[in-house]
């Protein structure tokens, strides 16, 4: 009861919700990023490639991650001589900003959301866009020529795979009839198959292209390779974060994996049902608890698919990938729209 | 090595006295050359080496490359053919910079002594190049007068002679005429002299004496005076 | 440059350039990039002064010299049997290829010859070298396009390669085991049936990255109709080994002059060669090498004799006076030793002809025109190590 009323006081505040929400946030964005990198960068990839990764720091290996972080942490900041101090300093935090904006827009339950926005998938595919911004800032302002390389490449690259990205979200918003995060949820949860409701409608069934558009173009936006050309280590040794050491890079580095978990939120919302399954009651209160797990679990199997990739192929060049974007995928985006268009109105 | 090592061992045969392939070689290269041939020889079975004069050195390239079919660039270096002041820089009980003895105070004056098609001067280019339709090769030499080291370049013909040329220039000294580019290829930019030369003194040699070939070791179950070379153990 | 190869290369540069520039109006100014010394993708110290416009390269110089050892002069000083300690360390990732041009060498001055049973172990070795080499330039082929995993499986698989090599050797990377007159020991126990098993796992991992790297999209878009070396002009630089049968030119020093003192004419296998010249072609030969290179292996250790594994060569050795070279088919190309002996403990002046720095030496004339990321992959499949370059 004494407990019941002091949270209703803490939340009735403006401290309470904020600080909670925060926390929120954070974990929202970390935790997905630490299990990819440990379950994927360190592992999974290790035992693809025949090796063990990681075994000493904790059981399996598992605080490795610490490890690192500790070590980045301990590193000197160092500014190269020639470089623009302040937007040198900057560029990380704007890139792991445009992270922390995406997940604003993602619900994780019936009534655990950050922000309940009509138009929520217009913001995230906007404020996606910001980390070009920061990463062109830093490669421009490391005053190195494998920098402003990467990051030349990198705003070509983001720029041509805005376009199916969005086209792809588009079969979707026009499913569901809506651009609302939320809604789009409850749209799969509650939608029919041709008629047909039984498992209800994820739209990953019904929306296979699209689906296949969306992982080929974040895959892209998340430069992982095969599209890891801003960062391609054998070419311009690491693109835009050459110059970057200690901190700075391990904020690009969180930015990158964060980044990846977000994405793939993304794409559970869109195309997996998000927070809810099949068989369940999407009005049900245990959604709040059980919908972040649901979540979780969705987004590892999607960034299972990202990694897979990763570790498989080799890397396009630059030209080539720009033609994947301008001549296969867009019109085939296009297609899908109008497939899906045709299929609304006669449905 | 036991005695049965001596038994098995299959004594090279006797290859043809006379290689009628590679006389054939020689013997349209002087017809094609005429004057610029200096001296050849050929060791049957092996090879050939034809010395050719320096105003003839670009055009045997081009008569190998475009009329013979020596299409592949095999390698371009340089001979120093004058013997080292500072000895063999090998064992320093015998060092002649070192411990100079009286039989070979100055060996900078001994007669050259040059080796197969000859030689009359002290640097010598050489260069190899090989036909591989039919597996030949020949090596091409060319004297270079001690006043004048000088050479035509063969990158018109040989483009791959570019960087052997360069370093050849950078190592013995030699300036090959027509060389679009002749920086220094290995060394740094400001380094001095030409470490390929007779010479030019080894100065890691130099500076600590060598332990050298006294410090050959026995082989196992060998007593001293066992079954090693007669040649060997006066040194 | 020859007429010839002026044309082929304005074509080439045509092709290029019309796939590529999007906008031709454009003037834009031009930028120096420098790849290396330390460079990812040079694997050595190798530098690059590349002019760019745009992505596309206008010049390309190499630089080098970072690693020149002076073998050639040091080698002056040395006795015939030091020498090889030295020249293990030109191409270090098969090194005892790089040993037998020169102990042949001597061998021909001094006229004798291995007895037939070290010759077989010798052309065994060199040929597990060869394995053993081409197996890294296959998997960091991999890591130059961009895929990590090819080249943990070449390390994995070339493991079991440098254990046998290291088995008989005692080194696996410089052995130093290769001797005047015939070898430095015998082969031990149950060593023939562990390199037979050893060399199935080769062929497995030939396989295994045909489907995983060769038959990839990425890699084959990556790779094909880049970096064309047309035969003569490849001939012309003295590209050698795969470089130039990828080209098409049917060459094997192994099967066409076979020096004295190996017994590649005792087994069968076949020497591949691909018409197209491009870096896909090149990956293409390698990989056959590596799968003629296990079959060789595997043909030999069964028709090994019995006997003794040294000549008679007398204690200190002193070779004859007299000028040989020697070229083999080392796994980088053609490698030769010119040595010339006056009669002395130490040669009087020894030529090394190694195969990366006529493979390289064509960069300058291929890379222009191409793509940065095309730089990679040029240099990744003419496959060169930076010891058999800077001697």
């Amino acid at each position: 009861m004494i407990l019941a009323s002091w949270l209703d006081t803490v939340f009735d505040s403006f401290w309470g919700p904020t600080v909670f929400r925060s926390i929120g946030g954070l974990a929202a964005v970390l935790l997905p990023a630490g299990a990819i990198v440990y379950l994927y960068l360190f592992k999974m990839m290790s035992f693809m490639q025949s090796r063990l990764g990681p075994t000493e720091a904790g059981p399996y290996g598992s605080l490795q991650l610490v490890a690192e972080v500790g070590k980045w942490l301990q590193k000197e900041d160092i500014f190269p001589r020639k470089a623009d101090r302040i937007v040198f300093a900057a560029a990380p935090f704007v890139v792991l900003m445009s992270s922390f904006l995406l997940v604003l827009v993602v619900p994780f339950g019936p009534d655990a959301w950050f922000v309940n926005l009509d138009t929520g998938i217009y913001f995230a595919l906007a404020v996606s866009s910001v980390s070009v911004i920061g990463i062109l800032m830093a490669g421009w302002a490391s005053a190195s020529k494998y920098s402003m390389l990467g990051g030349l490449r990198a705003a070509a690259q983001l720029i041509a795979y805005e376009l199916p990205l969005v086209l792809a979200v588009i079969g979707v918003v026009i499913q569901a009839g809506t651009l609302n995060m939320q809604d789009i949820v409850l749209a799969q949860a509650e939608g029919e198959i041709f008629g047909w409701g039984g498992i209800g409608n994820p739209f990953i069934l019904t929306q296979l292209l699209g689906f296949f558009i969306f992982m080929v173009a974040m895959q892209a936006e998340l430069t992982q390779p095969p599209f890891d050309m801003p960062v391609a280590e054998s070419e311009i040794v690491t693109g835009y974060m050459t110059e970057y050491s200690g901190i700075r890079f391990l904020l690009f580095f969180i930015g990158e994996f964060a980044t990846a978990g977000i994405f793939a939120m993304i794409a559970s919302v869109l195309f997996l049902g998000g927070w809810w399954v099949p068989g369940l009651d999407p009005d049900s209160n245990w959604f709040n608890v059980l919908g972040p797990l649901v979540m979780f679990a969705k987004v590892i199997v999607v960034t299972f698919l990202i990694f897979w990739f990763r570790i498989t192929y080799p890397r396009f060049r630059e030209d080539q990938l720009q033609k994947l974007a301008w001549k296969i995928l867009i019109p085939l985006s296009l297609a899908n729209i109008v497939a899906t268009g045709i299929l609304k109105v006669a449905f | 090595m036991s005695d049965e090592t001596a038994v098995e061992e299959t004594p090279i045969e006797d290859v043809a006295e006379v290689d009628e392939a590679r006389e054939a070689l020689v013997a349209t290269m002087t017809e094609k050359l005429s004057d610029g041939i200096v001296e050849t020889f050929v060791k049957p079975g092996d090879d050939v080496w034809i010395r050719v004069s320096r105003d003839a050195w670009v055009e045997t390239a081009n008569v190998l490359k475009s009329e013979m079919g020596f299409g592949f660039f095999n390698f371009l270096s340089a001979i120093d053919w004058k013997p080292s002041p500072f000895g063999r820089d090998m064992d320093s009980q015998v060092d002649l910079a070192m411990n100079p003895t009286d039989e070979t105070t100055d060996v900078g004056d001994a007669p050259l002594e040059t080796g197969y098609a000859g030689g009359d001067t002290r640097f010598q280019l050489f260069a190899r190049v090989n036909d591989v339709t039919t597996a030949r090769a020949v090596t091409i030499k060319c004297d270079l007068p001690d006043d004048d080291l000088t050479a035509p370049t063969w990158i018109p013909v040989y483009p791959g002679a570019n960087w052997h040329e360069r370093e050849a220039a950078e190592m013995f000294g030699i300036e090959f005429t027509g060389h679009p580019n002749l920086r220094k290829l290995y060394l740094p930019g400001e380094f001095e002299g030409y470490p390929m030369r007779k010479d030019f003194a080894l100065l890691a040699r130099r500076i600590k004496p060598w332990p050298g070939i006294v410090d050959v070791e026995q082989m196992p179950g060998e007593d001293e005076d066992g079954d090693a070379s007669e040649e060997g153990s006066g040194a | 440059m020859t007429s010839i190869s002026e044309t082929e290369q304005l074509r080439y540069i045509s092709q290029q350039a019309a796939d590529a520039r999007v906008n031709v109006e454009i003037e834009t100014e031009g930028m120096t990039l420098n790849l290396g010394p330390q460079h990812p993708a040079t694997h050595g110290t190798l530098r690059i002064i590349a002019k760019l416009d745009g992505e596309q390269v206008v010049a390309a110089e190499p630089v080098m010299g970072y690693m020149h050892r002076g073998y050639e002069k040091l080698a002056e000083v040395r006795t015939y049997p030091q020498v090889t300690t030295l020249i293990n360390r030109i191409d270090w990732t098969g090194s005892f290829a790089n040993e037998t041009p020169f102990i042949l060498a001597a061998e021909k001055l001094m006229e004798i010859e291995a007895p037939p049973r070290a010759q077989y172990i010798r052309t065994i070795l060199h040929e597990m070298s060869r394995v053993a080499n081409v197996m890294l330039g296959i998997g960091d082929m991999g890591v130059q396009v961009g895929a990590t995993t090819p080249v943990f499986y070449a390390f994995r698989d070339r493991e079991y390669v440098l254990n046998q090599i290291e088995a008989v050797t005692g080194g696996r990377f410089h052995p130093n085991f290769d001797r005047i007159g015939g070898l430095k020991d015998d082969l031990p126990a149950g060593w023939i049936q562990n390199t037979k098993n050893a060399m199935g796992k080769v062929e497995e991992f030939c396989d295994q990255i045909e489907d995983l790297m060769y038959g990839n999209e990425i890699f084959q878009a990556r790779t094909r109709g880049i970096g064309i070396i047309p035969k003569d002009v490849g001939l012309a630089y003295g590209l050698s080994g795969v470089n130039i049968r990828a080209s098409g030119v049917d060459w094997d020093v192994r099967r066409d002059a076979l020096p004295r003192g190996l017994v590649y004419d005792q087994v069968d296998w076949k020497v591949w060669t691909h018409p197209d010249g491009d870096c896909y072609s090149r990956m293409w030969v390698r990989l056959q090498e590596v799968r003629e290179g296990a079959k060789i292996v595997t043909q030999l250790l069964s028709q090994i004799p019995s006997g003794p594994i040294m000549a008679k060569v007398p204690r200190i050795i002193k070779v004859p006076a007299g000028e040989a070279f020697v070229e083999t088919e080392n796994p980088l190309g053609v490698m030769g030793y010119y040595v010339i002996s006056k009669g002395d403990l130490n040669p009087y002046r020894v030529k090394i002809r190694s195969a990366s720095f006529n493979n390289v030496s064509i960069t300058p004339w291929l890379l222009k025109g191409v793509f940065v990321p095309d730089i990679i992959s040029i240099l990744g499949s003419l496959y060169f190590i930076l010891g058999d370059i800077d001697r």
